[in-house]
């Protein structure tokens, strides 16, 4: 347990557009909450005009750059390359994947990587759907529609987790490079096909229950058009997988 | 086996298994018209079922946002004092 400890090191890959106000929160958090862990942590910024940059350049020097590291886009590139992108800046063994909007709290970090430690799995993914895991800031509509696209995507394709579209997500480096070449998707669909084809590829998957807390800072980005991307996720996973 | 490919293959062989009921006349042909119709009210029944378990499950949690705010102020006062 002691020697895994050691050999296991950790890379938190944050992609972030305009996250100006979030991304320090979040650097200071996952200092807080990851004390006897080594991690680095790995700012993808697509380029954001409001400075988001500039505030993980001051970061690097209080934490260091060893342990920030900016690794930038010029432009708005989709998640989907940020993790890419991301990853080939990653040198540690295993890859972390969180949103920068304070939607996930790092304070989850611990029970993912204990998860890990525990079961030997090649994934833990955060689950809003079970015991201990839940949102706030969702109205009953809302949570209408999330229950049912996940109802809709159970029942069509049996990925054996829970919640498919939780971008929360700890994998092996390895894992996540095997997988995320053969993904297509963009934006939240991208979350779903990377759990189903690497379920369907037989890696070992678990989860832990996380609290999704909506946006503080800043907008959400959630819509009809969401909608109609998830479907025709749902349909193209349907026949590709 | 693509999954489309096997929900696809299940639908065939239900429905295969309505014809040869329709054909073999084991139970009266009017109630064997009838089963598609409570196959599709069934599956419908299945879906309201999940959901509603689901959204009963899906627990809201004010706390997580309040410790959240805790976690910001605490955070801004920490980088205040370095």
């Amino acid at each position: 347990m002691e020697q895994q400890k050691e050999a296991n090191k950790y890379s938190i890959i944050i992609p972030t557009y305009n996250e100006r106000l979030n991304i320090a929160l979040i650097v200071y958090l996952v200092f807080k909450h990851l004390k006897d862990v080594d991690f680095e942590i790995i700012v993808v910024d697509d380029g954001s005009p409001d400075g988001t940059q500039e505030v993980v350049k001051q970061l690097q020097q209080v934490y260091g750059e060893d342990c920030v590291l900016l690794r930038a886009r010029p432009k708005k590139l989709g998640l989907g390359t940020a993790y890419s992108h991301g990853m080939k800046h990653a040198s540690r063994n295993f890859v972390v994947i969180m949103d920068a909007d304070l939607s996930h709290h790092p304070k989850y970090l611990p029970s993912f990587i204990r998860k890990q430690i525990e079961t030997g799995a090649n994934i833990v993914t955060g689950t809003r759907y079970v015991q201990g895991g839940g949102v706030h800031g969702w109205n009953l509509m809302r949570k209408l529609t999330s229950r049912r696209a996940n109802v809709l995507a159970q029942t069509l394709l049996w990925p054996g987790v829970s919640d498919l579209t939780e971008s929360f997500r700890l994998y092996k480096r390895a894992v996540l490079e095997d997988v995320i070449s053969t993904c297509v998707s963009k934006g939240y669909v991208f979350q779903m096909e990377m759990i189903v084809r690497a379920s369907r590829k037989g890696y070992h998957i678990e989860e832990v229950p996380i609290t999704f807390v909506d946006r503080v800072y800043g907008s959400s980005k959630f819509g009809g058009s969401e909608i109609v991307e998830y479907l025709k996720g749902l349909a193209y996973l349907l026949v590709t997988t | 086996m693509k999954y489309v490919i096997k929900i696809l293959s299940l639908l065939i062989a239900i429905t295969a298994f309505w014809i040869a009921l329709l054909e073999a006349s084991v139970i009266p042909r009017s109630y064997t018209w009838l089963l598609p119709v409570y196959f599709v009210v069934l599956l419908g029944c299945y879906g309201l079922l999940m959901v509603g378990i689901g959204l009963m499950r899906f627990s809201t949690c004010p706390q997580e946002a309040r410790l959240l705010q805790q976690d910001i102020l605490e955070a801004k006062r920490g980088r205040r004092g370095q």
